[in-house]
């Protein structure tokens, strides 16, 4: 099943909207309690990364029994290097966001963290794709 | 035999099938069917919300009433802290403890002096490895909402006992070594100010409690004042600190605890944010998270009897007068507060056993879900349109439960049927015609 969400950039009072629905969902199916948490966590960023650095974009799911995979699509200033950007603590978020907790250079550190499969492919000036997988382990016995 | 046991229950004659608690359940544990609300045993945390909002007052928790006590040799009675605020400040602690001998208990335990004890276990827990934020087990609704809502957070549980439970085994240890007793004849009551801890010494979550019953709040402090107003009472000096006595309210419990950062919430939908909050990866700043269901903490459980608000006051007074540090002396082990069993997850929220079911029944869910007119109203007897479409695939609704779909079909129907009856059949051609033509001249 999939499910697809409109993030509006800068609108902060909204961020977290569209990671509660997809936890929701996850919750219904029947997902792992450690597999939702992941996803909470990977979906989480993702849509925030959006609304601090992006104009718009969508954050979408797609839930199998294996597995969940999470695409955040923007258009927005693209990422200028994505290594760097992989490192904890390196963020672009102007001081303003800072100052409202957030933006501390953690988000895709996180999402790497908790992500099985990570991909993500900018185009400065154009906008970001983010696609990470979360396999959703059955506990044995 | 049944599965789950609960203190919150239905009085049928008074519930008049509105629609009020189903919406306030942060479960969704209620729903409207044949005219009375009907508890879900599976997803409800006894938190007491229906009970609070039920202007039929058809919610009620079930407790134990103090004839339970003759089943013991010896009784002793489990004040929770929340229960020193409840009397007027000339009326002394001491004496109020020692009314409790005379209505029926032969000692008293003072659960803030547990209190005090556990919080120490909690400070010590704290400075070894945790999870942050480590969160407080002490309120079972917030527990048992954790089981049900947020299942990967309990790890983050602080894995030590409620001060009730350590009172409880402290009361009874006590009872034994001074009185010579066998443990199985000493009854120990706790005091409670919710149902909530009701459920907790009746399924509590490590197998076993060391409390034997609760006995609500109310009952016993219209005993105590009915028995304060006549001749004097014996009086007991009270051992609690100000410290024990605070977790009665709500952030006394991080006052006792104080190691490193800490957060406190209260009321049940305040603590859901913080929880979501915590599950999104946030809060890691946090060392430990005191959460509680009831707005203002126990002294704003559904069993006290007196306004919260006037209780807060009176505790912060209480606080201050009885000392940082209690007369009681209490074990130092650690091990002796731990947790007898790890909390496990109640997975109750999903739509089916099998995820390829769930997914399949929630993308009908989905489905439906966008086709209902999304008002919530409730009418159908379910919290709200999203919460009706999961119960239609689940089988526990039908989709003529919506009163809007329902109207409109009628609508519809009437159209129908008001077309179709002009509509005459051949045989009563330019007769039937002309009689309706001259009825309407005669109109």
């Amino acid at each position: 099943m999939q499910m697809q969400f409109a993030v509006a950039g800068m609108d902060f009072g909204r961020a977290g909207d569209a990671t509660a629905r997809i936890k929701k969902t996850l919750q219904l199916a029947g997902m792992e309690a450690s597999t939702i948490r992941k996803v909470v966590i990977v979906a989480y960023e993702a849509e925030l990364n959006i609304v601090i650095h992006a104009y718009r974009g969508t954050l979408s799911a797609t839930v199998s029994p294996e597995q969940v995979k999470i695409e955040a699509v923007d258009e927005g200033p693209g990422i200028n290097d994505i290594a760097l950007a992989m490192q904890e603590g390196y963020s672009t978020a102007p001081p303003h966001i800072r100052e409202m907790g957030f933006g501390a250079g953690m988000g895709l550190p996180n999402i790497r963290k908790n992500a099985d499969k990570l991909n993500i492919q900018s185009e400065i000036n154009h906008g970001t794709r983010l696609t990470a997988v979360v396999y959703n382990h059955q506990k044995l016995g | 035999m049944q599965k789950y046991f609960h203190s919150v229950k239905l009085d049928e004659q008074k519930c008049k099938g509105c629609t009020n608690c189903i919406k306030h359940c942060p479960t969704e544990a209620i729903r409207v069917r044949e005219g009375k609300a009907r508890i879900i045993e599976e997803r409800c945390i006894d938190c007491g919300e229906c009970i609070r909002v039920c202007p039929n007052q058809a919610k009620l928790a079930l407790t134990d009433g103090l004839e339970k006590l003759q089943g013991y040799d010896y009784k002793i009675a489990l004040p929770a802290p929340s229960f020193y605020g409840q009397f007027k400040p000339e009326v002394s602690p001491s004496s109020v403890l020692g009314a409790l001998l005379e209505i029926g208990f032969d000692d008293i335990f003072e659960v803030p002096v547990a209190a005090e004890a556990v919080s120490r276990a909690i400070s010590a827990h704290l400075q070894q490895e945790h999870p942050r934020p480590s969160i407080s087990s002490a309120c079972p609704a917030v527990v048992r909402l954790m089981q049900v809502r947020f299942p990967a957070l309990l790890e983050h549980l602080v894995p030590m006992e409620s001060p009730m439970e350590i009172a409880g085994r402290l009361a009874r240890e006590r009872a034994v070594r001074e009185k010579g007793l066998p443990p199985e004849k000493i009854g120990v009551f706790f005091i409670t100010p919710c149902p909530a801890k009701v459920t907790a010494v009746k399924q509590p979550f490590g197998g076993s409690s060391s409390v034997d019953g609760a006995i609500s709040m109310t009952e016993i402090y219209g005993r105590v004042l009915r028995r304060l107003e006549g001749r004097p009472v014996r009086t007991i000096d009270p051992q609690s600190s100000g410290l024990g006595i605070g977790w009665g309210s709500a952030g006394g419990e991080n006052e006792a605890v104080k190691t490193g950062s800490l957060l406190a919430v209260d009321g049940i939908h305040s603590v859901i944010g913080v929880l979501e909050e915590i599950e999104r990866g946030g809060l890691d700043d946090i060392d430990y998270l005191e959460a509680q269901a009831c707005t203002g903490g126990c002294i704003g459980g559904p069993l006290v009897p007196q306004n919260p608000f006037v209780v807060r006051v009176r505790m912060r007074n209480l606080v201050k007068k009885h000392g940082s540090r209690s007369k009681a002396e209490f074990p130092g082990n650690l091990d002796f507060y731990r947790l007898q069993a790890p909390i496990r997850p109640r997975p109750v929220l999903k739509l089916a056993d099998d995820v390829e079911l769930a997914l399949t029944r929630l993308e009908e869910a989905e489905k439906i879900a966008a086709e209902l007119p999304g008002l919530d109203c409730g009418s159908c007897g379910s919290p709200s349109c999203r919460a009706l479409a999961e119960d239609i695939v689940q089988g526990y609704a039908q989709r003529s439960y919506c009163i809007f779909e329902l109207r409109q079909r009628l609508q519809i129907l009437a159209a129908e049927m008001v077309e179709l009856s002009h509509k005459p059949p051949p045989a009563m051609g330019r007769e039937w015609k002309q009689s309706r033509e001259g009825g309407g001249h005669n109109g």
